[in-house]
């Protein structure tokens, strides 16, 4: 038996999404903005909505984003997403509109538009990749940066009283009467990745019903602003990330999780 | 015909809706008009005025500092605009409250005593209307009925039953004026 | 049929941007041009048109809305004054940058700084060179009445959406507090028609991008280039001026918006004395009217340009005179929230003249 035998529609398991082009990723290999880029196209096209969606890109590491995507797109100023997001949805109720941005642009300087926006229930996704550290602009630190943590601006950690504590924006916008669904999720491990899924999918199915804003967090690790190999930062990323931004809901239907 | 006319006083006093009933009414007789009000801190309690111009020709500039009339409420007012008045021109004030009297010999000078007068009407509020039906005995430029056409256009249908009051308070003015 | 109204510029440019069938408005409080955005609140366009207004939490969000509204094909604006649209900047750079259409109007106050609320024209050179980062221009006009607030905003609209450009309507603190009688246009209907280039989704299509981001610079020089040809079309197109007393004139005053009618009244002093002063209005500030005022300059004894601000239009006077060196060109202003009356205008005149 040769490959060409095992190359055959009926022993495809799994496909690439339709919805993303042939272009190479640009992200540094390990890195998990691949991954969550595939699940947010994944879930569209699933739910067959590709047609009706436009994207806003961010600024950092997902400012090429559209570049991989077959979904109409806007590319926005660093830390404005959610308000071209609004603009968009708020001249067109009827189609979905999600922002994909990352902690710099999401938590640091889009810090208002980002509670503004969630705060007025505007009725779209956001996708906020959390590694902690500024990524595209070579490894400074950012608003999510650990105590401690080594970054190419805060050379010697983190120092709390001097730089500030890590800002747990997903706690802070559940906070919000405007939010409908708020979670925490990872794309580290298979069995993450599934479960990251579904929360992309619900946040959808919540714009799709008009029920108000939905808000996922990826906690992600950046292996090369981290200077770590791939497995050494998501093993890094469990021991020291998650117990700081643990995963899971924090708010569905409208309602704070209490644990 | 121009009339290029200053209102001031107190905000609060009507300075601004004076203004805007007169450019209503000019609107009423078919005339241009332009109304350009001092803004700022003034809206909040302070000192107010409006520039107010009719004319049967396009106006050039609604700012000035020269003006034809002055119609003035207050002391601090008075002593801003008297010298603002061109020469032959009219200074109309409110009595109320002044202590320095005008003293130009070249400005017809004529003195209305609207805030004593609507008290004892029992209607402080329409003092204004006072003023202005002064001002028009003075300078007959609308007619009473353009006033009262312009207010209604300018008042909410929900003050309207405040018509007669006011068309009485005009028609007062125009018989105290001195 | 037309209606006429007393109205404030600020109410004017609102109630016009209802009946411009404008699809959304996006603003942040700012004296001294709130009445905007309580004029539309208070009108309920959504009922009148289906028009939508939102108050946003920052003049920033407030530009950032009109780039993703404008993305989707919509006539869509906002508004300000000057501190406000100093923050804009950032946007404004992008939404030309993407060559997205949209209508940003200025109703200026003095600077620098918080400055003053009340009137300046000192944002010319922010309004016509550019003003953010980066090889643009915008398309600006500039209303000297009431009525030019009210008219200039479908106009504003169909150049946006002729050129792809961020058109900015520059007025000030005068023009945006007076209120003149004016009459108004009837209502148009709101556009159905989505642009070829709008993002709203791809059904039946390949995808769009909406984006001033390219990072070779090879390609991103054509994209300039592609920019400078608009901004040369416009010169080419849309200048836009109004002449004076003109004919018969031996000194020409150039001036805009609250200064040019300013001007015409000092006009009426010189002419009384016998002095023979025309006005050239500049309505559009870009593109600027170089060639008509370069012409006048040929037979005028001297030119003085007038604005609210420490001489910047001058600059673009004095760039359209350079053909006539003989020509003296000075400029009259008080600014910082100190408007001008006439006499100050007429008195500078005489004097920079040696006619007094």
């Amino acid at each position: 038996m040769n490959v060409n035998d095992i190359i055959k529609p009926e022993n495809l398991v799994y496909s690439k999404t339709s919805l993303m082009n042939d272009r190479e990723l640009s992200y540094c290999p390990g890195c998990g903005h691949g991954t969550a880029n595939r699940l947010v196209h994944e879930v569209i096209e699933e739910m067959g909505i590709g047609g009706e969606t436009i994207g806003v890109a961010p600024v950092g590491c997902a400012v090429m984003l559209y570049e991989f995507s077959n979904l109409d797109f806007v590319q926005a100023a660093h830390g404005r997403a959610t308000a071209v997001a609004t603009g968009l949805k708020r001249v067109m109720p009827d189609k979905f509109v999600f922002s994909y941005q990352g902690d710099g642009d999401l938590a640091a300087i889009g810090t208002g538009e980002t509670l503004h926006t969630c705060n007025r229930g505007e009725n779209i996704t956001i996708i906020f990749i959390n590694n902690g550290i500024y990524g595209m602009t070579g490894g400074q630190m950012a608003p999510t940066t650990l105590v401690g943590m080594k970054t190419s601006t805060s050379p010697y950690g983190r120092d709390e009283k001097w730089m500030g504590s890590p800002i747990d924006m997903t706690k802070l916008v559940s906070m919000l009467p405007g939010t409908y669904y708020v979670t925490r999720q990872a794309v580290h491990t298979p069995s993450a990745v599934r479960k990251a899924k579904k929360a992309i999918q619900k946040a959808f199915e919540v714009q799709k019903n008009k029920l108000g804003l939905s808000f996922v967090e990826i906690v992600s690790n950046c292996n090369s602003g981290w200077k770590m190999s791939p497995v050494k930062a998501n093993q890094w990323m469990e021991e020291n990330m998650l117990p700081y931004y643990p995963l899971g809901d924090l708010k569905v239907d409208g309602k704070l999780i209490t644990k | 015909m121009t009339e290029e006319i200053i209102i001031a006083g107190f905000g609060g006093q009507g300075v601004l809706s004076m203004g805007k009933i007169l450019a209503y009414s000019g609107i009423m007789q078919d005339m241009e008009v332009s109304w350009m009000p001092s803004y700022g801190p003034e809206m909040r309690g302070g000192t107010a005025n409006v520039t107010v111009i009719l004319s049967d020709k396009e106006i050039s500039s609604p700012v000035l500092t020269r003006f034809d009339t002055a119609i003035i409420l207050n002391q601090q007012s008075l002593d801003k605009f008297e010298q603002s008045v061109k020469p032959g021109g009219i200074l109309l004030y409110d009595n109320n409250g002044i202590s320095v009297k005008p003293s130009r010999t070249d400005i017809k000078i004529h003195v209305v005593e609207a805030t004593a007068e609507a008290a004892r009407m029992g209607s402080p509020k329409v003092f204004n209307m006072m003023v202005l039906g002064a001002y028009l005995k003075l300078r007959p430029i609308v007619t009473v009925d353009n006033v009262i056409a312009g207010l209604k256009k300018s008042l909410p249908a929900r003050h309207h039953h405040l018509l007669d009051e006011n068309k009485a308070a005009l028609i007062r003015g125009m018989e105290i004026v001195a | 049929m037309s209606e006429i109204r007393l109205m404030k510029g600020n109410e004017a440019i609102a109630e016009a941007a209802i009946r411009a069938g404008c699809d959304a408005y996006f603003g942040y409080p700012i004296t001294p041009q709130s009445e905007v955005m309580e004029y539309l609140m208070a009108e309920r366009p959504e009922k009148r048109t289906g028009m939508i207004v939102l108050q946003a939490e920052s003049e920033v969000a407030a530009i950032n809305m009109v780039f993703g509204a404008a993305a989707a094909g919509k006539r869509v604006m906002t508004s300000s004054s000057s501190p406000g649209i100093s923050l804009k900047l950032e946007g404004i750079s992008y939404i030309a940058g993407a060559d997205l259409p949209c209508v940003i109007l200025n109703v200026a106050r003095g600077g620098p700084g918080l400055g003053t609320i009340q009137p300046a024209q000192s944002d010319y050179f922010q309004a016509v060179k550019g003003g953010g980062h980066g090889d643009y221009h915008m398309l600006v006009l500039a209303p000297a009445s009431v009525q030019e607030m009210a008219d200039h905003m479908p106009l504003a609209f169909d150049l946006a959406f002729k050129y792809r450009t961020p058109v900015m309507i520059l007025s000030d603190g005068v023009i945006g507090q007076t209120m003149e009688k004016v009459k108004l246009f009837d209502q148009m209907p709101r556009s159905t028609e989505v642009p070829q280039w709008a993002v709203c989704g791809n059904a039946g299509r390949k995808n769009r991008i909406i984006t001033s981001l390219d990072l070779d610079p090879v390609k991103k020089e054509q994209q300039n280039l592609a920019l400078q040809a608009k901004y040369q079309q416009m010169r080419e197109n849309e200048v836009r001026y109004e002449k004076y007393l003109c004919d018969d004139a031996d000194y020409l005053m150039v001036a805009y918006g609250a200064s040019a009618r300013i001007a015409k009244k000092s006009i009426e002093y010189a002419r009384e004395k016998g002095i023979k002063v025309g006005l050239l209005r500049p309505i559009t500030l870009f593109p600027f009217p170089s060639a008509v005022i370069a012409e006048l300059a040929k037979k005028m004894k001297g030119i003085l340009s007038v604005e609210m601000s420490a001489g910047q239009m001058v600059e673009d006077v004095l760039l359209a005179t350079r053909q006539t060196p003989q020509v003296p060109v000075k400029h009259f202003g008080r600014y910082g929230g100190v408007v001008h009356s006439p006499e100050e205008i007429f008195e500078a005149f005489l004097k920079h003249f040696n006619l007094g």
